[in-house]
């Protein structure tokens, strides 16, 4: 296994140095470069386009600035932003990078959980109406023309319901006497996230060392006590209100993104099942008399989980590149509307940073999903 | 059956043969597939989307004047307000340029139907082929287009493909050659070298070889007509992206292509009536629906022949 993950992680250092030298290099073949982006100003001097090249590099051969590029990135230093100078890359993506996390990983997981009890339904029932029914409407929200339905989502609730706010992180006016910023608030409300979490796997894990009655509740319990390991610590604050804001913003968003994705989970998780049920282990189970809910929600479902929590992994490594619609349509600003921004004007170390990072995230995932496949198939064994 | 029936057959040329034998697989995988309604509701949405797609020009020859329905340069100057919303004149409105939005709707269809095949053909080309190859000889070749596909699936798509727009100025035909290439080399290859794996170990194969056939006879005759199929499947999921990411692309402003359904919504959000959906929903929801709908029926149609290929998926 040890020997496994170390060749494993060689192949991911040598196929990471390829993905940087490609995009490097696409990035580079872009014709024009940043200094074009101050050409028509009528205010500058016609060589500070010229002085501005040199100054950043940009004037030398690409294949010293890409030496130079590998170099800096080795020793940890991803460089200057060229449009938000003389702002560090890294200093950018530190900021960004958690808010597209953060609403990536909420909408999965609640379109996984909608998408895995759909699913085993869908499996369970096949052939009917309801199948096809939800099927239709689950495969049209999932190839949905998505800058579209997110415009249509934001027309609904935002202009029409007046639910939500239409867009961006924070509300601009409630903020211009906050005590601290927007970023203090956010890697807060992360922490409280996540301590919410660890509450609630824990109180999960105690109650089902009960008796029956108590320990079929132990989901409901667990999510509740989570929910209060998230609360409490805020009750009290007068950052409460700003943490509130940011939440509000996200609500439409995550809406979207959720609606978006569920019937992928959804999808996969039917195939997954129908393949487990033609087993013997299920014709086993029946034959023990097993009440049907048992033999699909204890026997079949958890068999079937394995490729679905492997996609689910899988899913957030490509967070940043579905960012670039959803954020672009939400003003959110997170890595793929850095990205997006960062390519069109040609700020290539920004570009770069982004790519890395998805390109490490991609990696990792792809890592993790091999490996957990293997934690959790204990007939699978890598060697 | 009598012994003269079955001499009458050998007689049969061979050609008649399997023409035959592939007409009856045929049928009888229709009749796999038409009992799923899920994929008989896509293929009418395609063939919906195919009939608007022939009627245009049909259209602009007779009853639409060109220099009122054009898709690209017509102008109604009888109308003196533009976007205008639907009449009898303009079924759906005009567009803040004052074109027709029905016949841009139309003439749309063809370019994607276009796009999407292009792309999708080119797709499994390279997927059918470098699978078979890398399934067949193993090694080397094998390790290579692996990693490579590794690479290609670790790519944000939509992000490269914004790149490349900067690189190449897409239009419809390199945009569908980027995609085909893109998702051909990514992870196609890799499921259809997967089933090309389970070719290779069944006793067939060995006979071929026994009887003197070489590689490339191996692998034309005997590899590729058994993938095919999971080709046929993927194509449909290749479509589905193909159209997406043009829409996206064009959307955002970054190809250069005449008309498309993501130029309409990009159009009209340049003209600054995109939040306006209440007031101004021709000039958003038919092209956005457009999309969708189509994406959704290639996606259907592919889940519907999973069931049929797969037989893992069938009914008892």
């Amino acid at each position: 296994m040890t020997r496994y993950v170390l060749r494993r992680l060689v192949q991911i250092v040598i196929t990471f140095f390829l993905f940087q030298t490609l995009t490097f290099f696409l990035l580079y073949a872009q014709p024009g470069d940043i200094a074009n982006q101050y050409l028509l100003n009528p205010n500058l001097p016609p060589d500070a386009a010229e002085r501005l090249r040199q100054e950043l590099g940009l004037d030398k051969p690409p294949h010293l600035q890409y030496i130079q590029y590998m170099k800096n990135f080795l020793t940890g230093n991803l460089g200057v932003s060229f449009t938000n100078y003389p702002r560090p890359v890294i200093d950018i993506i530190k900021e960004r990078l958690p808010r597209t996390l953060v609403l990536f990983f909420t909408a999965t997981i609640i379109s996984f959980y909608v998408g895995f009890a759909l699913g085993k339904v869908l499996a369970w029932r096949r052939g009917g109406l309801f199948e096809y029914g939800v099927t239709v409407v689950g495969v049209t929200l999932y190839t949905v023309f998505t800058p579209w339905f997110a415009l249509m989502m934001i027309w609904l609730f935002a202009y029409k319901l007046n639910l939500f706010p239409t867009g961006k992180f924070v509300t601009p006016t409630l903020w211009q006497n906050a005590p601290v910023d927007a970023n203090t608030v956010f890697g807060r409300m992360i922490y409280t996230g996540i301590l919410g979490s660890v509450v609630a796997f824990v109180v999960y894990l105690l109650v089902r060392r009960l008796p029956p009655p108590t320990r079929n509740m132990s989901g409901i319990l667990a999510v509740l006590a989570g929910l209060l390991g998230m609360v409490i610590p805020w009750v009290q604050s007068p950052l409460a209100r700003y943490a509130v804001d940011i939440l509000w913003h996200m609500v439409l968003p995550i809406l979207t993104l959720t609606l978006i994705s569920f019937a992928g989970t959804m999808l996969l998780t039917r195939n997954s099942l129908l393949e487990t049920m033609r087993e013997d282990f299920i014709l086993a189970a029946r034959a023990k008399g097993l009440p049907e809910k048992v033999v699909r929600d204890k026997h079949a479902a958890r068999t079937a989980l394995l490729p679905v929590v492997t996609s689910l992994v899988f899913s957030l490594a490509f967070a940043i590149d579905g960012g670039v619609i959803t954020e672009t349509m939400f003003s959110w600003p997170g890595m793929g509307l850095t990205l997006l921004n960062a390519v069109v004007q040609e700020d290539i170390p920004l570009a770069m940073g982004a790519f890395s990072f998805t390109g490490i995230l991609a990696l990792l995932a792809h890592l993790a999903a091999d490996l957990l496949y293997a934690y959790l198939d204990p007939r699978i064994r890598y060697s | 059956m009598s012994d003269a029936s079955s001499v009458t057959v050998i007689h049969r040329p061979l050609w008649r043969v399997r023409l035959e034998l592939f007409w009856k697989s045929v049928r009888a995988n229709w009749a796999l597939f038409v009992e799923n309604p899920i994929g008989v509701i896509g293929l009418a949405i395609i063939l919906f989307f195919a009939l608007m797609a022939v009627l245009h020009p049909i259209l602009m020859k007779t009853v639409w004047d060109p220099t009122v329905y054009d898709p690209i340069t017509g102008y109604d100057f009888e109308i003196l307000r533009h976007p205008a919303p639907p009449s009898a004149r303009h079924l759906l409105g005009t567009d803040p340029l004052g074109r027709d939005v029905l016949s841009q709707l139309m003439y749309s269809t063809q370019t994607e139907f276009i796009l999407g095949v292009v792309a999708a053909l080119i797709t499994v080309t390279i997927g059918t082929l470098i699978g078979a190859l890398s399934a067949y000889y193993g090694g080397v070749i094998d390790t290579l287009f692996m990693r490579l596909a590794d690479l290609v699936i670790m790519l944000p798509f939509i992000s490269i493909l914004i790149v490349l727009s900067a690189l190449f100025k897409l239009n419809m035909l390199k945009l569908a050659l980027v995609i085909g290439i893109l998702s051909g080399f990514g992870g196609v290859t890799v499921i259809i070298k997967s089933q090309a794996l389970s070719i290779k170990v069944k006793p067939y194969i060995e006979a071929a070889r026994v009887a003197g056939g070489g590689d490339w006879h191996i692998i034309v005759v005997h590899f590729i007509p058994n993938l095919l199929p999971l080709s046929f499947l993927y194509m449909m999921f290749t479509v589905t992206s193909a159209i997406f990411s043009e829409a996206v692309l064009s959307f955002f402003g970054l190809i250069n292509i005449r008309m498309s359904w993501g130029i309409m919504i990009h159009t009209t959000q340049t003209a600054g009536y995109l939040l306006n959906v209440g007031q101004y929903w021709w000039l958003v929801i038919p092209a956005g629906l457009a999309i969708t709908l189509l994406c959704s029926a290639f996606y259907l149609v592919g889940r519907a022949l999973d069931e049929v290929v797969n037989p893992r998926l069938r009914r008892r």
